[in-house]
């Protein structure tokens, strides 16, 4: 019984210190306000209630516990107040939780192809006007090809700009 | 064992609120990490005792609770009112105050 109550307490500690570490670091790395305070919301409840609950498992019943017990339970409802609290505060003095939009990475990389294409199709006209058999035709085919490939590459740069006014 | 275990756990995030305390670009970033660090100095308290064998601690970390608690809502009211609840929620003096 003894055995089990202090493996109890240890895991419950180990448990709190992983939360309390896990928060610490979003808390540094998260680039939002308030995605910051999602983390901070991590340390505050997982945190505090493991490591209290791990010292009550190991100090038994007493009135030191009943301290404890006080303390953690003042905690688990002032800290999520607090933090609303801040969230609400920076809201309304104009903080957005909204991230601006960027560039989806997909039409990014089909504007690069088609840039791409349009050197590799020039590239290979003035490799064609050396045969003049076949001329008429790549020419017609090229011209088609290089009209499409303009009109994607205005559509996708009208959108790029459309991103950056929203971002902005 | 666990317990200082805890201890440095909850050191190593103390200094990690720290950072985000010195660097956080606005200031309720700013505010948000002296919560958390008043939260980490709370369960320091407590894990301190027990470590030293005087459990008789935790009783500072219960006012330490109280205090972090009010202090963060009157620099919230600050913030957001531009006072504390003297001169009717104005930090400034203005003319008419002055006249009248």
């Amino acid at each position: 019984m003894e055995m089990l109550l202090s493996w109890l307490s240890g895991i419950s500690l180990l448990l709190g210190t992983a939360a309390l570490i896990v928060g610490a670091l979003g808390l540094v790395r998260l680039p939002n306000l308030f995605s910051r305070i999602h983390a901070v919301g991590m340390m505050d409840t997982a945190g505090v209630a493991f490591i209290t609950l791990g010292m009550l498992i190991h100090e038994g019943f007493s009135l030191i516990s009943v301290r404890l017990a006080v303390v953690g339970v003042f905690l688990f409802f002032t800290s999520p107040i607090a933090t609303h609290a801040v969230a609400q505060v920076a809201h309304r003095s104009g903080f957005s939780p909204v991230t601006p939009v960027k560039e989806p990475r997909r039409a990014q990389k089909a504007a690069k192809n088609a840039t791409a294409k349009k050197s590799a199709k020039k590239a290979a006209n003035k490799a064609a006007s050396g045969a003049p058999v076949e001329k008429a035709v790549t020419k017609k085919a090229v011209a088609k090809k290089a009209l499409t490939d303009t009109a994607a590459g205005k559509k996708t740069v009208g959108k790029k700009t459309a991103g950056k006014m929203r971002a902005t | 064992m666990m317990m200082v275990v805890a201890f440095a756990g909850c050191g190593v995030a103390l200094v990690l609120a720290l950072v985000r305390a010195a660097k956080g670009p606005t200031p309720f970033d700013r505010l948000l990490a002296v919560n958390a660090i008043g939260t980490l100095v709370i369960l320091g308290i407590a894990l301190h005792g027990f470590i030293m064998g005087r459990p008789e601690f935790v009783d500072i970390s219960i006012l330490y609770a109280v205090i972090n608690f009010i202090g963060t809502f009157a620099i919230l009211k600050l913030f957001s009112t531009g006072g504390l609840g003297d001169r009717g929620g104005k930090a400034r003096v203005t003319r008419e105050t002055d006249e009248g």
